[in-house]
């Protein structure tokens, strides 16, 4: 008969024609009565397997059909890069923030330090501070503009009649390239000797008689780089806002603006009163995945200031770039990213018991 | 909708016309900005006394070729085509195009597989935690990647368990960008996974198919459109990503469009602003076009309105 491994591959698939063949060739063993021992010992218990495997097959095959073991198999994938790729870094974050781990350290000369890296940015870290102002006022500021144009757009698109496909997926165009690269363009944009913006000043200057300006330093002066790159994250983001708006009016029904127009309600009351809260459902989902993208930005600060001029328009994200990654302090910046933490659980708490609500 | 009845011209124009048409410039004008920057010369570009709004070397070439009729390519490229020219030919440009579609479609990939397995299972099946899961998959989707980013690096340049670093390496983006996408692609795809009517499912299960027949032979094929366009958004998040890029990858050759023409296009005071501009533009078209087709889905993804 040869070996008896190619005979017993039972880990190998096809479990099912393997058997007919095990059993064929178990019966030509039954014949010849001479093999030793054995060989017809090794053969009845490879049956055996054989016929556990196809069983446990079937079985498989069943439990499979069970919903809730098929769910947690079906679960796996993603539950596996969730809890290792999200929730073992967020632990691992929390627990870098606790000591003095530096790039380049290895983990057997890292010391706990507890709370040291939050209460030195707390009480002694003036740009720390600065960022943390910047952040609510960048996510406010921004915010309440990007929904306030964001609605009117959205009112305009949803009057328009002709063109609206073109004119929609041109609106839409800065929120979808990849935001760095149109930041780039804004970089130069706001350049203040060779740019558009200040050229176009200077001449309007002349043109009035009022005579020369030299133009503002748009991203060298603390306020203006703040608010520049406050533009830049309106300018992004409006598409965004109008868009999703223009969603919610579309699912208004035509007839309570009718009813509102025959009770003689004028434009404004009907925006109001039917408009707005017509689309409040849409607004929440909006404005709380806004306030989180805003809050946590990193890559508008990065390309046009870095920060600068002189730290004064850092971001928590970009402060905690400049800490770990440039300064290599990563305990301390895994520090400055948590910081964010709170106000973004906040948010994220606000939206699940919103959503909830709606549900019932 | 349509235009109110009864409304004069002169009141349209002012509040829908007008309006209408800053909001147009004010979107596009940086993209013009960029094109008219990327055809001039670098001498034009430093020039404070013309017009910048006009590429002047690049249209009086075209005007004395209309005018001459006739064509010269040479002229073409050296008065308007010049940085484009440079950005594809001497700059790395090209290979970061091939990372970034390596790295996005690999990772669109993984993402799908398991966000098609994962919305499944929260859109049908009934086990115990299958709530939890989903308000944990809602969490996920809304964790900013710069919350983490620093543990990331840290764990990307020395793998658990592993002992592998992944650091300046296309596999370690290939690694975190599912962190984004899966969650994503779990969202969108429960939503359109339930608008498919359970009956056709349950008709199939009688007539003898197993669960995972149904799914993968009924399911998938109806939710195509939702698994096409949520592969489309994958893809051009992953392309567009920009922060883990820019702190895994340090060797000039391996790096993403994004974070190549950031890091390598600026050179310390030095900017090339042609090639930025040009890099920029060529880098954003590919993204814009697929987005204008898919924007529908992606909206409704977005906002949780359920579609269809």
């Amino acid at each position: 008969m040869g070996s008896l491994e190619p005979r017993c591959p039972v880990a190998r698939g096809k479990i099912g024609r393997m058997e007919e063949k095990v059993q064929r060739d178990a019966g030509e063993e039954v014949a010849h009565a001479s093999l030793p021992p054995s060989v017809e010992e090794s053969a009845a218990s490879c049956l055996a397997t054989i016929r556990t495997a196809a069983w446990s097959r079937q079985r498989a095959i069943g439990l499979l059909e069970r919903p809730d073991v098929l769910g947690y198999l079906l679960m796996l994938p993603a539950a596996f890069i969730i809890f290792s790729f999200i929730a073992y870094p967020f632990g691992w974050g929390v627990w870098m923030s606790l000591t003095n781990k530096e790039v380049g350290m290895s983990w057997s000369r890292v010391s706990f330090i507890g709370l040291w890296n939050y209460v030195h940015l707390w009480t002694t870290d003036g740009v720390f501070w600065n960022a943390v102002r910047n952040s609510f006022l960048y996510t406010g500021i921004a915010t309440a503009v990007k929904w306030v144009l964001g609605i009117w757009l959205a009112v305009l698109l949803n009057r328009m009649v002709r063109f609206q496909r073109i004119i929609r997926a041109a609106i839409l165009l800065p929120w979808i390239i990849p935001t760095v690269l149109s930041t780039i363009a804004f970089l130069w944009i706001f350049d203040p000797d060779f740019s558009v913006i200040n050229w176009t000043l200077r001449r309007f200057y002349t043109w009035m008689g009022w005579g020369y300006v030299k133009g503002p330093l748009w991203l060298g002066d603390p306020t203006l780089a703040l608010m520049s790159v406050t533009f830049v994250n309106i300018w992004r983001g409006i598409p965004f806002y109008a868009i999703a708006f223009l969603a919610g009016l579309q699912t208004i029904e035509p007839d309570l603006y009718e009813a509102a127009a025959i009770d003689g309600a004028s434009g404004w009351q009907r925006f109001w009163h039917v408009t707005l809260p017509g689309i409040k459902p849409i607004t929440v989902v909006v404005i709380v995945f806004s306030i989180i993208v805003t809050f946590s930005d990193f890559q508008i600060v990065y390309v046009l200031t870095r920060g600068g001029p002189a730290n004064s328009t850092h971001l928590f994200a970009t402060y905690a770039y400049q800490i770990a990654m440039v300064g290599t302090r990563l305990g301390l910046g895994a520090a400055v990213s948590l910081f964010m933490f709170p106000v973004l659980a906040l948010v994220i708490v606000y939206q699940l018991v919103y959503l909830r609500k709606e549900h019932r | 909708m349509g235009t109110p009845v009864g409304e004069g011209l002169a009141k349209r124009l002012l509040v829908f016309h007008l309006p209408l048409f800053f909001f147009i410039v004010f979107t596009l004008f940086p993209f013009y900005w960029m094109f008219v920057t990327s055809i001039k010369s670098t001498h034009e570009t430093y020039n404070r006394n013309v017009n910048p709004y006009i590429p002047v070397a690049c249209t009086t070439a075209i005007a004395e070729q209309v005018k001459g009729f006739q064509f010269s390519g040479s002229a073409l490229m050296e008065n308007c085509f010049y940085h484009w020219r440079y950005l594809l030919r001497d700059t790395l440009f090209v290979q970061w195009l091939k990372n970034t579609l390596f790295i996005a479609i690999v990772s669109t990939i993984v993402s799908l597989f398991a966000g098609i397995t994962a919305a499944y299972a929260l859109a049908r099946l009934k086990f115990r935690g299958v709530d939890t899961f989903g308000v944990l998959i809602f969490i996920t989707y809304l964790v900013p990647p710069t919350l983490l980013f620093i543990p990331l690096s840290d764990l990307i340049g020395d793998m658990p368990l592993l002992h592998w670093s992944l650091l300046n390496n296309p596999w370690g983006l290939i690694v975190a960008y599912p962190t984004f996408l899966v969650p994503f692609c779990t969202w969108l795809l429960t939503g359109y996974f339930r608008t498919i009517p359970k009956e056709l499912e349950e008709a199939a299960m009688i007539d003898g198919a197993t669960r995972i027949q149904a799914m993968v032979r009924i399911v998938l094929p109806l939710a195509l459109p939702g698994v096409v366009s949520a592969g489309i958004f994958a893809f051009t998040l992953s392309a567009n990503e920009f922060l883990y890029a820019l702190i895994f990858i340090s060797d000039a050759a391996n790096k993403t469009v994004p974070v190549g023409i950031v890091s390598e296009l600026i050179k310390g005071d030095v900017f090339y602003w042609g090639e930025l501009m040009a890099g920029a533009l060529l880098g954003s078209i590919p993204v814009a076009v697929i987005y204008s087709f898919f924007v529908e889905h992606y909206v409704a993804g977005i906002t949780g309105a359920v579609k269809g």
